[in-house]
């Protein structure tokens, strides 16, 4: 980062693309890496060429890096600390009475 | 081809892919296991950065992290991802003349497969908050460098296999480990890349096993190759550990995991089963095994011709530069035509919106 120039000959970078695979039917969408690419359409061909060469996946999301807002790790304990006295969501939770089934 | 470290205990059992298997396995289970708990992110990072490191778990882009720790892994991780896009062309230079249309297929799948690689390593480097106009700047002026291996020549369809069998199979060794480093984007790049790289191998090996059961020339021109890329196969694993100078603090990251020397040992004590397998021999006469050590004795590579090489005065040094710098100034017109493409489309869309 210090080692950079700075100076790119004034043209703007290609934008930054983060790349969803579904590997299988029934599967859901993970993420498995970044592109750069101009524009949606090539982002999605270069998604193939660099993240499906050997079958990896049926389907394709390509997504702008700059339009995801994340969660930042410094926050982590206070933004989920609403989950954290919870533990009555979880089945384990409840005491089930011997005998009794389908429950 | 630059980090090292090792994963599993063993170092000659268990297959490639196992390896890998293994540290992807470690780091779901790490993940899963959770750590005591004690420290958390936001009172004292630092004591946070280093709870994670001790518990196995992985560092992600947005932890905080120290900042040698960052520096430390944008320069390995971009000459990585450097020597995966030059080593692109010791093997370009035999697609155009593979022996049949098969090997050549394979062959571009192969040097495509390196151009990927390159690819995942330089994402993950820019996880770390460097562009990658920087990296491929860093590349084209000679500020950064790349592996040592790719400055010698291809000269015969030989050095194609022994390229897969030596050169690929001391990455790997290199590489396995590196699967389980703690900078969470670079772990990941390298199981991809692992297990990418296990065809590689494989295919060289079996270039030369080929040649080395054909006709008496085919074997002496595989018995050359072999004899040329020995020791700078052995060079790839870096200086000796006396003179390694990031090591110690890369351990103590556990960026790296096993010493320079440690993965050459390695290395040699995996090839001599497989030459002999081949029938051709290692160009080594002080290669015999030492029962007590459990390990084979060998001779090193000439480390001061590795300095040379690396600083420039190698085979082939300003062949790779001039080709790359080539190479990215003749496809400026195409990053330059798409980005237009994509703003007139932009363009377009707007109006319309209007």
């Amino acid at each position: 980062m210090s080692e950079g120039t700075g100076q790119r000959g004034g043209r703007e970078p290609s934008p930054l693309w983060e790349v969803f695979v579904r590997a299988r039917r029934g599967l859901s969408h993970t993420h498995v890496g970044s592109l750069h690419a101009p524009d949606a359409e090539l982002a999605l061909r270069h998604a193939r060429d660099l993240y499906t060469r050997r079958q990896e996946g049926v389907s394709i999301w390509v997504v702008p890096a700059g339009a995801i807002t994340a969660s930042s790790p410094d926050e982590k304990d206070a933004f989920f600390d609403p989950a954290a006295d919870k533990v009555y969501r979880h089945p384990t939770f409840y005491e089930v009475p011997d005998g009794v089934a389908h429950l | 081809m630059y980090g090292n470290d090792f994963a599993a205990a063993d170092p000659s059992g268990g297959d490639l892919l196992g390896q890998v298997e293994a540290a992807e396995a470690a780091l779901r289970a790490a993940a899963a296991r959770g750590r005591g708990g004690a420290v958390t992110s936001g009172a004292d990072p630092e004591a946070y950065f280093a709870d994670v490191i001790d518990a196995d778990q992985k560092i992600e882009p947005r932890d905080w992290m120290p900042e040698a720790y960052r520096r430390t892994l944008i320069r390995q991780i971009a000459q990585h991802a450097h020597s995966e896009i030059i080593g692109m062309q010791p093997e370009g230079n035999w697609i155009s003349r593979a022996p049949s249309l098969k090997r050549k297929a394979i062959l571009l799948a192969k040097v495509q497969d390196e151009a990927g690689h390159g690819l995942y390593l330089y994402a993950a480097a820019e996880t770390l908050g460097v562009s990658r106009d920087e990296l491929v700047d860093l590349l084209i002026s000679g500020r950064q460098k790349y592996s040592s291996i790719f400055n010698y020549p291809t000269l015969t369809w030989a050095d194609v296999g022994v390229i897969g069998w030596l050169v690929d199979g001391a990455a790997i060794v290199n590489q396995v480990p590196l699967c389980r480093c703690s900078y969470g984007p670079y772990a990941r790049a390298m199981i991809r890349v692992c297990k990418e790289e296990s065809f590689h191998q494989r295919q060289g090996y079996e270039i030369l096993h080929t040649l080395a059961h054909g006709t008496p020339a085919q074997r002496a021109m595989a018995q050359d190759a072999v004899d040329r890329w020995w020791y700078p196969s052995l060079a790839m694993f870096g200086p000796p550990d006396g003179d390694s100078t990031h090591s110690a603090q890369s351990m103590a990251w556990k960026i790296k995991r096993f010493s320079n020397d440690e993965l050459r040992q390695r290395f040699v004590d995996m090839c001599v089963q497989q030459a002999q397998t081949l029938g051709l021999t290692l160009p080594d006469p002080d290669l015999r095994w030492n029962p007590e050590r459990q390990a084979y004795d060998f001779t090193h590579p000439d480390y001061d011709e590795l300095m040379r090489v690396i600083s420039g005065d190698g085979p082939c040094n300003r062949q790779r530069m001039e080709h790359r710098r080539r190479a990215h100034a003749e496809g400026a017109w195409v990053r330059e035509a798409a980005a237009a493409y994509a703003a007139k489309r932009v363009g377009r869309r707007e109006k319309v919106a209007a």
